[in-house]
């Protein structure tokens, strides 16, 4: 197509295309700011207005947080909830997924709707606030895990895909004499892999930066996931109790905060690159269709 | 084969008309044949009765005078009681004032920026700068809003922050962003603007992908300018996918995002941060007032549906398609 073919075009592609990329360099700007400050000294931070390369190299925040049980308890705990909450939230899902692509199976679209009408429709956070309660989950980790654990959107994503893979697979299989778990396990999990760690990954993320459920429901601070950590260092300046440091130690108030949010903000930009790969993918094959 | 013995499962076999019994008797045989995936089918449909159904049945406190030890079933109910507390109460004109504000700024502001961007990223045929600015600008939806706040408490810190400098230096001024109320709204528009519009693209690039191609030629032949092409081809071609989202987004409307706004109120802006949803955690969660909250909630999720359902009607007046 011969779009560029007047000067206001060319001018206007070239203006745009300086935009976009000025664009994309401010969406990262934040990152870049807080990635060198978290390896700068306090003072560098508070003398320098901006800075993305620090004068002074400096590891002090890190070894500080590091050496702060309850900054270490935070992340072990996170990362074990993210862990074993995307585990089980994924078996659920396909093991909710996999009969309900079957279009046979009666009480089928009876489940169905149900489900779409709990998508429109929810509790909302007290009622379910005093259902964990009365389930004793209250300071609970399984109460960062379980109300969420279906994501009714992936749910019915799942099952459209399993309902669209050739049913001659499944009736070979049957002929073999497989068992409908059976077939599951060896034929459909194995075939869906690529969309199966999508939706994983979509999971772990929401555990990872979950900061309602936590605020709910941990009221323990020893419990405390790293977003409530992160939250209560980046909001007060008196910060983390520091029971074990050198009470002639002063820590890098600044630095600490950057630091934190670093390490909260690597596991995502780690793993970005393998959810980019798949959710727009995922996403259209998920315009819901009955 | 039919050299059949007589006592074969005849009512399996045999049409209808089935009567009651014979119905029980087949969904048996139903069952028995499909146990394993109605096993299966067990653990998400008790997810979904226990976290999903129960508290949408614990919504009737907002008619009781829920008290913990007697339980949701137990409790005495109240009819309208914390719904009329609820409207004579003066929070309410300032929640629904501060929601809708909230509401109005990302949807003037931040749903037309996010075509626009969809728009321009259409425009570029350079694939590997559009891949890049889409991959850059997709990153922040997948960070969480306790790391959007803590970035935005350190941009805005008080005396050393880059952008508390920089915007001060330009204005000339001395504002503290964080806690002066006036800058509570730009600062939430700002964050949303920065985590959502990258994002929320994907679907109207999709959409982009298929206007008809033939037509842009066409329009060229005819001398038609870049922005007019935009204007009487592409926009068009996407208007169903642009009111469909429009629907959403009102439905959305009145949900402002709990932690987003819980993350950023403070003691200063108290007065302009608290909507709906933060309200309903003040007064709920951590003064214990859970029917009137549930109440509070329950209004909520009601204007939320008659919005959706009220567009829906709006946009098929119009002509347009709606959303259902």
């Amino acid at each position: 197509m011969k779009i560029h073919n007047t000067t206001g075009g060319r001018i206007f592609d070239a203006a745009n295309y300086v935009f976009l990329a000025l664009i994309g360099v401010l969406t990262l700007l934040p990152f870049v700011y807080v990635f060198a400050g978290s390896f700068a000294t306090d003072a560098e931070i508070t003398r320098r207005a901006f800075f993305v390369w620090p004068e002074q190299f400096s590891l002090g925040a890190y070894e500080y947080i590091f050496s702060t049980p309850a900054f270490i308890r935070a992340l072990v705990t996170t990362v074990l909830v993210t862990a074993v909450g995307t585990v089980v939230q994924l078996i659920l899902t396909v093991t909710m997924a996999y009969p309900l692509a079957k279009r046979n199976l009666r009480g089928r679209q009876l489940i169905l709707s149900l489900v779409v009408f709990a998508m429109v429709f929810s509790g909302g956070m007290i009622p379910t606030f005093l259902l964990i309660k009365d389930l004793g989950l209250l300071n609970s980790y399984w109460a960062l895990i379980l109300p969420a654990a279906i994501n009714p959107f992936s749910l019915i994503i799942i099952k459209n895909f399993f309902q669209e893979l050739p049913a001659e697979l499944e009736e070979s299989a049957k002929m073999d004499g497989a068992t409908e778990i059976g077939i599951l396990w060896r034929i459909l999990l194995p075939l869906s892999k690529p969309v199966l760690a999508t939706f994983a990954l979509f999971y772990a993320v929401g555990i990872w930066n979950d900061f309602m459920s936590p605020l709910l429901y941990l009221s323990d601070n020893s419990k405390w996931t790293l977003q409530m950590y992160l939250r209560q260092v980046t909001a007060s300046s008196d910060l983390l109790g520091a029971g074990n440091v050198d009470p002639n130690y002063i820590p890098p108030e600044q630095g600490i905060k950057f630091a934190v949010i670093v390490v909260a903000t690597l596991p995502i930009l780690i793993f970005y690159p393998f959810l980019q790969k798949h959710f727009a993918k995922g996403m259209l094959i998920g315009s819901v269709k009955g | 084969m039919t050299t059949s013995t007589v006592d074969v499962k005849a009512p399996e076999q045999a049409p209808p008309p089935a009567p009651a019994p014979g119905r029980r008797r087949r969904f048996a045989v139903h069952f028995a044949h499909y146990k394993w995936l109605y096993l299966l089918l067990l653990p998400g449909v008790i997810y979904f009765a226990v976290f999903r159904y129960a508290p949408m049945y614990g919504v009737s406190i907002a008619f009781k005078d829920y008290v913990p030890f007697l339980g949701v079933n137990a409790s005495p109910w109240v009819g309208f009681q914390h719904f009329q507390d609820f409207f004579s109460n003066p929070d309410f004109g300032r929640l629904l004032g501060n929601t809708l504000i909230l509401a109005f700024l990302n949807l003037g502001i931040a749903f037309p920026l996010t075509i626009v961007l969809a728009l321009l990223l259409n425009e570029v045929r350079l694939s590997i700068l559009k891949r890049t600015v889409q991959t850059l600008v997709y990153i922040p939806h997948f960070l969480s809003w306790t790391i959007v706040a803590s970035l935005s408490f350190l941009l805005f810190a008080l005396d050393f922050g880059p952008l508390f400098l920089f915007i001060n230096s330009v204005l000339g001024t001395d504002i503290d962003f964080l806690s002066d109320p006036a800058w509570f709204r730009p600062l939430i528009v700002l964050q949303e603007i920065w985590k959502n519009t990258g994002w929320g693209t994907i679907i109207f690039l999709a959409a982009l992908a298929t206007v008809d191609q033939d037509q842009y030629e066409a329009a060229i032949i005819d001398g038609a300018g870049r922005f007019r092409r935009v204007w009487h081809i592409t926009l068009p071609g996407i208007r169903s996918t642009i009111i469909v989202m429009l629907i959403l987004a009102i439905g959305q409307m009145l949900n402002t995002g709990f932690e987003q706004i819980y993350l950023m109120t403070n003691a200063l802006n108290r007065d302009v941060a608290d909507v709906f949803d933060t309200y309903v955690y003040f007064v709920g969660i951590t003064q214990g007032a859970y029917s009137y909250s549930t109440a509070v909630g329950l209004f909520k999720s009601l204007v939320g549906i008659v919005l959706i359902f009220g567009t829906n009607a709006l946009a098929k007046r119009f002509n347009q398609s709606g959303l259902f």
